[in-house]
């Protein structure tokens, strides 16, 4: 069974701090970790391999850095990865990055399964997989939060809203998963030795076949026109522990005024 | 690629056949957009196996048009099927713009949308107004957790697209307005499917949907163990409200991950946001910075939850949870 995660490299949110004085985040020296939810997509799918045999390729399109988040899913257990990465890609949005991880799938697959997470932890828009499915052609669900290998295909749980939602999608099909599927393992020092081994390939614009008005900031259908970097803070009421009765008045009036009482 | 200024379409929420609230609120935004491009219609789209409630309340909302879309093929959510109604109806009536709700459902169906249609796509709006220059719909978003709040506009591509969390945009006022309802002849194959439903599980009381609720108690890593958050629920009982959890309460399994806030969890919106022993990572501020009013609860003078909140109670919250109840049941004379 040939199974492809998508991962991306994010910024490490636990150490993301406030600017004291402008109530705003500080990312400056931050580290990268690959999205938590894209971690859970690949533990579901080395369990599959576990079960079926097969192969496991993770894919990231990113700057060079990136490399790091490859070699972390390596060391995870990864067989094969794949570094998507040309200064044409820069400044993509979430169809011109689809399309690229898109291409990518074709160009080295068939899979028979491709996962990623419901939303990586910076953009947060959930997008990218959904296109990569349509782009491809293929089947797919969202909000993954349980799954069984079937003979044909893959039965799943979506988590939504008002309860669970129970599919089937038949092979080849692509799954975004959620961060109550299971528990990602930590890397096994034979997988960090491996991971440091194995080679991996770079695909740039050229090697994907993709011409330049399908990536990078001209294959955009949107474009940032204004970025705004708001306060977080608020003016607080603050009171002490001597002064709960007081905090509690407070809370009681904000509560009749919000019709609550 | 057209540029035929046709409509605003919005793409309806419709669960077990009732239509949800964010589609009214789509609706009235719509209507204003519409207005502000010079009176473009408003449409909405409704796809359902069977339509139980009365939608001529989209139409009192803004709405000019409902294309109703009754079809046995959606007794239960299919993405496959959502996507190609969703297009086949854009190809025919060319809108200049679809917006969506941010639910589940919406952030499915409008990528796969975007990707059958070759457009641009803005997940999860804050903001919508229209470039007075241009015409172009401007897309506000926060990104990087709260961070960052980006403009974004589809200078080329149609529809321009985008989804909106649900109260997101008030409630519009009842206009006494009228409108047509269609049902529109689609092709048989926009209700073929490789998706194949096996059912659906309601949840039962227990999490409800934290997204949809006007009041927010959360409990963190402070509660010290799962008793705290029955505490919370009485709370969320008395105000009518749902329990939410920081991530680290949620990984010490103190309660399920349905009710996580914050990056990794959910993002919320409620009236009132109340957190109870949670310092406040950054991964849970960005999951309720957008909340009407906000109360911390916390023995830490300096949790940075604290400097995001209206109302900040230092203290122990053992002791001031339980006032707090008292004083609630005081006032209702219980």
């Amino acid at each position: 069974m040939n199974i492809a995660v998508l991962i991306k490299q994010v910024p490490d949110t636990e150490e993301v701090r406030m600017d004291p004085e402008r109530g705003t985040m500080i990312r400056q020296g931050v580290g990268s970790i690959i999205n938590p939810l894209d971690l859970n997509a690949l533990e579901g799918a080395l369990a599959f391999r576990r079960i079926r045999g097969g192969k496991v390729t993770v894919f990231s399109m990113g700057p060079l850095q990136a490399e790091e988040a490859l070699r972390e899913a390596l060391a995870l257990g990864a067989d094969e990865g794949y570094l998507l990465t040309d200064s044409a890609f820069a400044g993509g949005d979430t169809w011109a990055t689809a399309k690229v991880l898109a291409e990518a799938c074709r160009k080295t697959g068939p899979y028979d399964l491709i996962l990623g997470g419901e939303k990586a932890t910076d953009g947060e828009t959930g997008q990218v997989c959904p296109e990569v499915a349509v782009m491809l052609d293929i089947p797919f669900s969202t909000y993954v939060s349980f799954m069984e290998l079937r003979e044909e295909g893959v039965r799943i749980r979506r988590t939504v809203e008002e309860g669970g939602e129970w599919q089937f999608l038949p092979f080849p099909c692509l799954l975004t998963v959620l961060r109550n599927l299971n528990e990602p393992s930590l890397p096994t020092l034979a997988g960090k030795k491996r991971a440091r081994r194995t080679s991996l390939p770079r695909y740039g614009r050229e090697e994907l076949e993709l011409s330049e008005k399908e990536t990078g900031l001209s294959g955009s259908p949107t474009r940032v026109v204004h970025i705004d970097y708001p306060s977080l803070t608020r003016e607080t009421a603050f009171f002490g522990p001597g002064d709960t009765e007081k905090g509690l008045d407070l809370l009681m009036q904000k509560l009749r005024e919000l019709a609550l009482l | 690629m057209t540029t035929t200024e046709n409509s605003i379409l919005i793409y309806g929420e419709v669960r077990q056949g009732i239509i949800h609230r964010v589609t009214q609120e789509l609706a009235g935004k719509g209507r204003e957009l519409g207005d502000r491009k010079g009176g473009l219609p408003v449409e909405v789209l409704l796809l359902t196996d069977f339509l139980e409630d009365a939608p001529e309340k989209l139409f009192r909302a803004g709405a000019d048009r409902i294309y109703l879309v009754e079809h046995p093929s959606c007794s239960q959510f299919n993405q496959e099927i959502a996507a190609k109604v969703t297009a086949a109806l854009v190809e025919e009536r060319k809108p200049e713009i679809l917006l969506a709700p941010a639910t589940t459902s919406g952030r499915t169906v409008l990528p796969a949308v975007a990707a059958l249609l070759g457009t641009g796509l803005t997940a999860d709006c804050t903001d919508l107004s229209i470039e007075e220059e241009t015409g172009l719909l401007l897309q506000t978003r926060p990104a990087i957790g709260g961070n960052v709040m980006a403009t974004i506009k589809t200078p080329e591509h149609r529809p321009q697209m985008a989804t909106v969390r649900p109260r997101t945009f008030p409630l519009p006022p009842e206009e006494d307005r009228s409108g047509e309802i269609i049902r529109p002849a689609l092709p048989r194959e926009c209700f073929e499917s490789r998706v194949i439903p096996e059912g659906v599980q309601m949840l039962e009381g227990e999490a409800g949907n934290i997204e949809d609720m006007e009041v927010l108690v959360s409990g963190g890593k402070g509660l010290r163990g799962s008793e705290g958050f029955e505490l919370l629920q009485e709370l969320a009982e008395l105000l009518e409200g749902g329990v939410g959890a920081s991530r680290q309460a949620v990984e010490a399994q103190w309660i399920g991950y349905p009710h996580q806030v914050g990056l990794s969890g959910k993002v919320v919106s409620p009236k009132l946001y109340l957190a109870a022993g949670i310092s406040g990572a950054v991964q849970h501020l960005a999951g309720m910075q957008t909340a009407g009013y906000i109360v911390g609860i916390n023995k830490d003078p300096e949790a940075p939850l604290f400097r995001v909140a209206d109302l900040a109670l230092c203290g122990d919250l053992y002791s001031i949870l339980p006032r707090l109840l008292e004083r609630i049941r005081k006032e209702r004379g219980q």
